[in-house]
């Protein structure tokens, strides 16, 4: 994907302006005409829905009702319940994610030997579909067969732990599973960026007598902050959003202790037929995150300026 | 990188932490593979060892027996090779006009496509699903193909673009001189250099689709449906006691053409490929 890196248009054969607009639109048409019909015209759909009381089934009319669906949604504990385990989720993945790559990115940087393996073995969670991350955890965390409760056995430690099952543990468990699921593009992309930074600064410092420290945090960790910014508001967004995972994992339980907000509009929507209420949890959910994006990127661009 | 080179202390500890990190996100992974090459007295024997203690191939054979297994591995399979055929169809010439031609069009698919990522599933999934049962095509692959191609061809698009604007414009410019008209131009001189984009594009693609959960668990409600990833999602979860074997074989299976993709591209990725795409 430098690809995407790619200088911006190079200069157009030279032709008659108007014949090339028509070439233009006559070639760029039907991918335009499925993505305005199936996803801009759903979003834009789904926004609206949030403010019907729409249900499933055959005969149920649809009107709108204003805000209603948001006054009930605030009294609504279970959801804002289910928006703080996802704030936790999200914050909590994105941070750890964030530092572990680092540190790995840091590592296979360096000029060890074996890099090669260590780099190819790096992608693996990238590689594996979120089900089935989730089932291969399941089974290393199975209270009787799994490798985890069997290795604490073996060292004389607590060993019928029921990792997913246990309503103090659930979730700090899902963490650790949304980490290793997710590190491999955070790794990449710090990698992509440490090898972006040029190694005169780094030798001129040490001259000058910096230490290792000094000089990951006055000179690496500077020169890798645009792409820190990038990689951390992605991944945030993807955590906040995502589903699969957790889905297969705990389905929300136990005791709802792992209900992503993703799962439980899902459950609305889809369990319970309740498509307005779900479609305005999801305009409450993208409106939040939205806030604290915009707040989070201008924090970031006014410390880079100054 | 040199700076730990006068440290020798520091060697050794970088090692062990990257050791660390590799049993650390490597070894759910071999877990698996071991798994399913185990019996399942093995399995649940009270004092297992790590490896196999025989290469057996029975979990395979078992898991590819299962009708409903093997009928959601072709499902998939139609699935994902369809919707990579419609996307790269669509948005090679797509891409092309966005690139060459100057329009404001290039501007808003990018827009989009960054859009699209902050907006919660659940927003697009109900119009989506109404919108496919009002035209007959929820629970079937055709409906799921629609949503997939939909959703991938932003993406497609993006990429493509960069390929398209590596090659550079000069060559057209001359075949075109040499009297070659726009479309046999494209054909012979565009067409050979995208190739490898095309392929990167179009391998992307299919994986997505043969990854995909969240719109088949909504979309998909026929058992003869369903895909690999909502098979083994099931797979887990209806039986009280479940083969753990046959589902470890299973999900390796189903793993095989991601890991094939990222074995083919790992050079690339790992080689700062990605750093393009942040700065960009």
């Amino acid at each position: 994907m430098t690809a995407l890196a790619a200088p911006a248009s190079p200069r157009a054969p030279k032709r008659r302006k108007s014949t090339e607009g028509r070439d233009a639109w006559l070639l760029v048409l039907p991918a335009l005409l499925p993505v305005m019909l199936f996803s801009v015209y759903p979003l834009v759909y789904g926004v609206l829905l949030g403010f019907t009381d729409a249900e499933a089934g055959l005969n149920a009319e649809t009107h709108f009702n204003g805000f209603d669906n948001y006054t009930a949604l605030a009294g609504n504990e279970l959801f804002w319940n289910s928006f703080k385990i996802g704030l936790i989720w999200a914050f909590a993945v994105t941070i750890l994610q964030f530092l572990a790559s680092l540190g790995l990115a840091l590592l296979l940087n360096l000029d060890l030997r074996l890099r090669w393996l260590a780099r190819t073995l790096a992608l693996i969670p990238w590689a594996m579909p979120p089900v089935i991350i989730a089932i291969m955890w399941q089974l290393m965390l199975n209270p009787n067969y799994g490798p985890v409760n069997r290795t604490l056995a073996s060292l004389g430690l607590p060993s019928s732990i029921n990792w997913l099952g246990e309503s103090a543990i659930a979730l700090p468990v899902v963490i650790v599973v949304g980490v290793w699921a997710g590190m491999p593009q955070t790794t990449v992309t710090l990698l992509a960026g440490l090898q972006s930074v040029p190694a005169e600064l780094n030798e001129a410092a040490a001259i000058d007598g910096a230490s290792t420290w000094r000089r990951f945090w006055h000179v690496t960790l500077p020169a890798l902050r645009p792409i820190i910014t990038a990689i951390t508001t992605l991944d945030l967004i993807w955590n906040f959003n995502s589903f699969a995972l957790v889905f297969v994992l705990t389905a929300g339980g136990p005791g709802g202790t792992t209900m992503l907000p993703s799962l439980f509009a899902y459950n609305e929507a889809f369990r319970y037929g309740n498509f307005g209420y779900a479609a305005a949890m999801g305009n409450v959910m993208v409106v939040l995150i939205g806030a604290f994006l915009i707040l989070y990127l201008r924090a970031q661009m006014r410390s880079r300026n100054s | 990188m040199t700076r730990s080179m006068r440290n020798p202390v520091a060697r050794p500890l970088q090692y062990l932490a990257l050791l660390a990190y590799m049993c650390f996100l490597a070894f759910p992974l071999v877990f698996l593979l071991t798994t399913a090459f185990k019996t399942d007295r093995e399995i649940r024997s009270p004092d297992p060892s790590f490896l196999p203690r025989s290469l057996n191939f029975d979990n395979f054979t078992a898991a590819i027996e299962r009708a409903d297994l093997f009928q959601a591995a072709a499902n998939s399979l139609l699935t994902a090779v369809t919707t990579t055929v419609i996307v790269t169809a669509v948005s090679l010439p797509a891409a092309y006009a966005l690139v060459r031609f100057r329009t404001r069009l290039r501007a808003v698919a990018t827009g989009w496509i960054l859009l699209s990522q902050v907006f919660p599933f659940i927003l697009i999934i109900i119009p989506l699903f109404l919108l496919l049962k009002d035209i007959g095509l929820v629970n079937t692959l055709l409906g799921l193909v629609l949503v997939y191609a939909v959703w991938a061809l932003p993406f497609a698009l993006w990429m493509l673009q960069g390929y398209v604007s590596a090659i550079p414009v000069e060559l057209e410019e001359a075949s075109a001189v040499d009297g070659a008209g726009r479309f046999k131009t494209l054909v012979k001189i565009v067409l050979p250099l995208l190739a490898p984009g095309l392929v990167a594009t179009s391998l992307f693609t299919f994986i997505n689709s043969w990854n995909e959960f969240f719109f088949a668990l909504v979309l998909i409600q026929d058992p003869d449906m369903q895909t690999l990833p909502l098979a083994l999602a099931r797979f887990v979860g209806a039986e009280g006691q479940v083969q753990l074997g046959p589902l470890a074989a299973a999900a390796l299976i189903a793993c095989v053409p991601s890991l094939v993709f990222f074995m083919l591209i790992q050079k690339r990725l790992t080689a700062g490929l990605l750093s393009g795409a942040v700065k960009g």
